[in-house]
């Protein structure tokens, strides 16, 4: 057992949902009791759908389970099939239906069906959504997908887009037009806006570009085993991911990788001066492997940030995001506990955030700015406008996104010449949220109480500040200062230093400057 | 307003049962309000990552305010052997209660997973009583889906207080249903102002103000889903006043004329105390009806609010109810309401596609339902009112009822106000 506040995944049979509600023509029969049926409103509120998701639930009561949960399975397999008119469907359990080991496969089997009938065995208390999600188009893949000749034309498949994806949407269109550029055409593109008989033609791509390794990769190992298609390694998140992605795109078929670059601006707005402040800017990244593992390279490489901390919350991909990390000279942080993610941040205190809705919460709470980079996200994150994060229009939106939450350039200068004004010193917050400047609290010498029990302090022969270095800590702007704190305190530590004064600040200073 | 309805009174009217798919949230969702109304309780939902993932959707941002909730998440080591699943919640209890040394009483809630596996949390809550004697209380109930829907997650927490609640001889009045805070103290100002009392509050905010009750208490429902709570006061001895539910200016005023009858209230002073507050809710409520008036409406089973908000929006807003769905329809408690709803088709449980069907082909003007269902209904050119919101906000007694209306007319006004986008 173990305590649980926030979950970063929902249970597998959501990674299933997500599959259904993102292909056309497929329906889920889920045996599920009553309740389960809140998942729908992920669906039709977070990401604003306009139709109800094509999942039917059993929804057993108490009064059902001492009776015939099989049977009730059975009615409602026929009835959906019966209303729906599916190409195919899939039948599974939910964590509850699980316990009660009715064999959702083989009763939906007895049924003799007109339609495939794909069953699921999703393992509610090991795995989660991603898991479900992978296995689900997997398992449609597997029972669909019939041998073919190759399409004439040089096309893939592209892999891994599901409902509730973190931008999925937008990145089908930007990597269909990047392919388009290269003569390229997607024979499928899967399982978001696919059919039952588009799963069948998937194997008459020459090629797969997988998308989403958390939502696609097994099916992707599967038609590289069963039909000879090669698969895409590299992730298009980022220019220099984008450039590789289509070279690797170009070995698979023998077409030139150079594809117009026009739209491009990230790169020179990341080179002009007013970016220059983001130099060396301590970013903490943690996220879904995918998402975090390609906004390091960006951090790291094309906006020239220093990636202070690393991870990811789905174990699938601890392996690769382990090397990533020791690669960076950092140790990965793989856990699916958010009170360890805000210790971590807490400790390696950076500058900004990239991360999850979790994480952006984290970031309110530290004072630290975010930006979000993966799902779990809520509503927001499900734009009007176009905003991919793959390709080259990515890359744009992804500068912007980023670079916003940071007090820019200018500002932060402004802000730290006219730290003392009644507008702009540390309580009176930012302007655009809604704050409200407030007369600063130490208007003479007066200072705040001290946070530490320096009486105790001196007793025990621990470390303290002494007044003046506690003032002159203040006249740092607020951002870094609790890193400034946590220098000075690390360094007099090492020095043996007990009163922390204006020298031990500076020392500590000199001693960390980069 | 419109008290000349042709045809009144729904109690011999037959029911529509079915079943079928229901599209409703379980009894957890409770939780959501109900930690916040005791501040000093802890809910600890001891059931499988799903019930996590739900809570977390129902909670939304209310999650990362340190909320008083948590679910003990069973993993497959669990499912093999129940002796080690009652060592391992009581090891989470432990570490929970050390964590938030402010938590006076904690709710085990049940879940569908916890109730399958037969995990027996009221033993569990017994053996934890006595481990942690003087500290904390630790009552359990279920919120369980295969038991309970939406709201009956608040009946099974309240029933599971009241064997708990002291004994007393003393005639109090005991006024069962969570309440915002602000309308609790409306509520409790004006039954104080007619001079009833004591006045007892099921759930009390603290622990430490736990109502008692015996034989000469009598107490009022606030809320119309406490059927197991109703029960479990009777068995305690007390006895119900029966009464419409404080919706609107006529509900609350039958309501509170209910008690003042039962505690011999003078006409003169029921009329001192109600008038200004009943003429301010009317007014208020009179802002609205211009755009709900003869404009028709169709209820999906949600939270057993239903019926007296159709009543309500029947008589005092003037809409026309086509089909009233509740999820379970106590017959007594809402015999009071059912004779003042004007005749209209009552439907108890669900079957979803075929409600769906229904309102097909009834077309009303405005459809009450859950946000499973709201968004594809309105891009069917539908106009929804999501039904959630009903409980969450302040809607109840005197100086909620023009918000009330509100809420039922505003998805309307915007419909017109965006007529020109579509």
């Amino acid at each position: 057992m173990k305590l649980t506040l926030w979950t970063y995944e929902g249970p597998p049979h959501v990674g299933a949902m997500r599959v259904a509600t993102a292909m056309e023509g497929l329906h889920y029969v889920l045996h599920a009791p009553q309740g389960d049926t809140y998942a729908d409103l992920l669906f039709t509120m977070i990401e604003r759908r306009g139709a109800r998701p094509p999942v039917t639930y059993t929804t057993f009561q108490a009064r059902d389970l001492g009776a015939d949960t099989a049977g009730l399975f059975k009615d409602t397999v026929r009835a959906a099939h019966d209303r729906f008119q599916p190409q195919a469907m899939i039948v599974g359990a939910s964590c509850t239906a699980e316990l009660i080991q009715d064999d959702p496969g083989g009763l939906a089997e007895t049924l003799g069906l007109d339609c495939p009938v794909i069953p699921l065995d999703l393992p509610s208390y090991s795995r989660k959504e991603n898991f479900g999600a992978d296995e689900t188009f997997l398992q449609i893949v597997r029972h669909l997908a019939r041998p073919q000749a190759r399409t004439e034309q040089v096309t893939c498949n592209l892999l891994g887009a599901t409902a509730l994806g973190f931008r999925h949407r937008d990145d089908v269109t930007e990597v269909t037009r990047a392919l388009a550029a290269m003569g390229i055409k997607v024979n499928v593109c899967a399982p978001l806006n696919a059919t039952p008989a588009d799963i069948a033609r998937m194997p008459a791509a020459h090629f797969n570009v997988l998308l989403y390794p958390e939502t696609g990769e097994s099916a992707a190992r599967w038609l590289e085993k069963t039909h000879a298609q090669p698969w895409t390694k590299t992730i298009p998140i980022g220019v220099g991911a984008t450039r590789d992605f289509l070279v690797e795109v170009a070995a698979l078929t023998g077409l030139s990788p150079r594809i117009p670059e026009d739209g491009l601006r990230a790169p020179w707005w990341s080179a002009s001066v007013d970016s220059t402040y983001l130099t060396g800017k301590r970013v903490f990244i943690f996220a879904d492997a995918t998402h975090a593992m390609a906004a390091a390279r960006i951090a790291a490489e094309e906006i020239g940030f220093e990636v202070v901390g690393l991870g990811c919350f789905n174990r699938e991909f601890a392996r690769p995001m382990r090397a990533l990390a020791a690669r960076m000279g950092l140790t990965a942080l793989i856990t699916d506990d958010y009170l360890e993610v805000e210790a971590a941040i807490a400790a390696a205190g950076p500058e900004m955030i990239l991360g999850t809705q979790m994480e952006r919460h984290i970031g309110k709470r530290l004072g630290i700015p975010c930006a979000v980079i993966s799902s779990p996200v809520h509503v927001q994150d499900f734009p009007a406008r176009y905003a991919p994060q793959m390709g080259f229009e990515g890359a744009n939106v992804i500068f912007d996104t980023w670079v916003h939450p940071l007090v820019m350039g200018l500002e932060e200068h402004l802000l730290t010449m006219f730290r003392e004004d009644p507008e702009f010193h540390d309580a009176a917050g930012a302007s655009h949220h809604g704050a409200k400047a407030v007369a600063p609290v130490e208007a003479s010498g007066a200072l705040p109480p001290n946070p530490r029990d320096i009486s105790a302090s001196v007793k025990d022969e621990v470390q303290h500040w002494t007044p003046e270095a506690e003032r002159e800590l203040k006249k740092i702007p607020f951002f870094v200062r609790p890193k400034a704190r946590r220098n000075t305190e690390a360094y007099a530590a090492t020095k043996g230093v007990t009163a922390i004064t204006v020298e031990t600040l500076y020392e500590a200073k000199a001693h960390y400057a980069r | 307003m419109s008290l000349d309805l042709p045809t009144t009174g729904c109690r011999d009217v037959p029911v529509l049962k079915e079943r079928g798919q229901r599209e409703v949230f379980c009894g957890l969702t409770g939780i959501i309000w109900l930690h916040r109304k005791m501040p000093d309780s802890f809910f600890l939902v001891v059931g499988s990552r799903t019930c996590a993932h739900l809570l977390q959707a129902a909670a939304g941002v209310m999650i990362f305010a340190e909320p008083r909730f948590g679910t003990a998440i069973l993993e497959e080591k669990d499912l093999a052997g129940l002796a080690d699943a009652n060592v391992e919640l009581d090891r989470e209890v432990a570490r929970l209660i050390e964590r938030r040394p402010d938590i006076r009483r904690l709710f085990l809630v049940g879940s569908c997973p916890s109730e399958v596996i037969k995990l027996d949390l009221a033993r569990a809550a017994e053996r934890l009583n006595a481990q942690h004697a003087g500290r904390v209380q630790v009552l359990n109930y279920s919120g369980s889906g295969i038991e309970t829907t939406f709201t009956e997650g608040e009946d099974a927490a309240l029933a599971a207080m009241v064997p708990a609640l002291p004994s007393t001889e003393a005639a109090e009045l005991l006024l069962v249903g969570a309440l915002p805070d602000v309308v609790e103290d409306q509520m409790v100002a004006l039954l104080t102002a007619m001079g009833v009392g004591p006045l007892r509050l099921l759930p009390a905010r603290r622990i430490g103000d736990t109502a008692a009750i015996g034989p000469n208490t009598r107490y009022a429902l606030i809320q119309p889903f406490l059927g197991a709570t109703h029960s479990a006061l009777q068995r305690r001895g007390a006895s119900h006043i029966q009464a419409p539910f404080p919706f609107g200016e006529e509900g609350t005023t039958a309501w509170l004329k209910a008690i003042a009858t039962s505690f011999g209230v003078s006409d003169e002073l029921f009329e001192a105390v109600t008038a200004a507050p009943r003429a301010r809710a009317r007014k208020a409520v009179a802002s609205q009806t211009a755009t709900l008036t003869g404009k028709s409406i169709f209820f999906f089973p949600d939270s057993q609010l239903e019926i007296p908000l159709a009543r309500f929006l029947a008589r005092e807003c003037g809409m026309r109810p086509l089909e009233v769905g509740t999820p379970y329809l106590h017959r007594e408690l809402m015999a009071p309401e059912l004779d003042l709803l004007p005749q209209t088709v009552l439907s108890e449980g669900q079957d979803v596609d075929l409600q769906l069907d229904r309102l097909a082909l009834a077309a009303p003007d405005l459809t009450v339902c859950g946000l499973g269902l709201a968004n594809p209904l309105e891009s069917q050119g539908f106009t929804t009112k999501w039904a959630i919101e009903l409980v969450f906000s302040p809607v109840h007694f005197y100086e909620q009822a023009g918000d009330l209306a509100g809420l039922f007319a505003r998805p309307l006004r915007r419909k017109t106000l965006l007529e020109g986008q579509r």
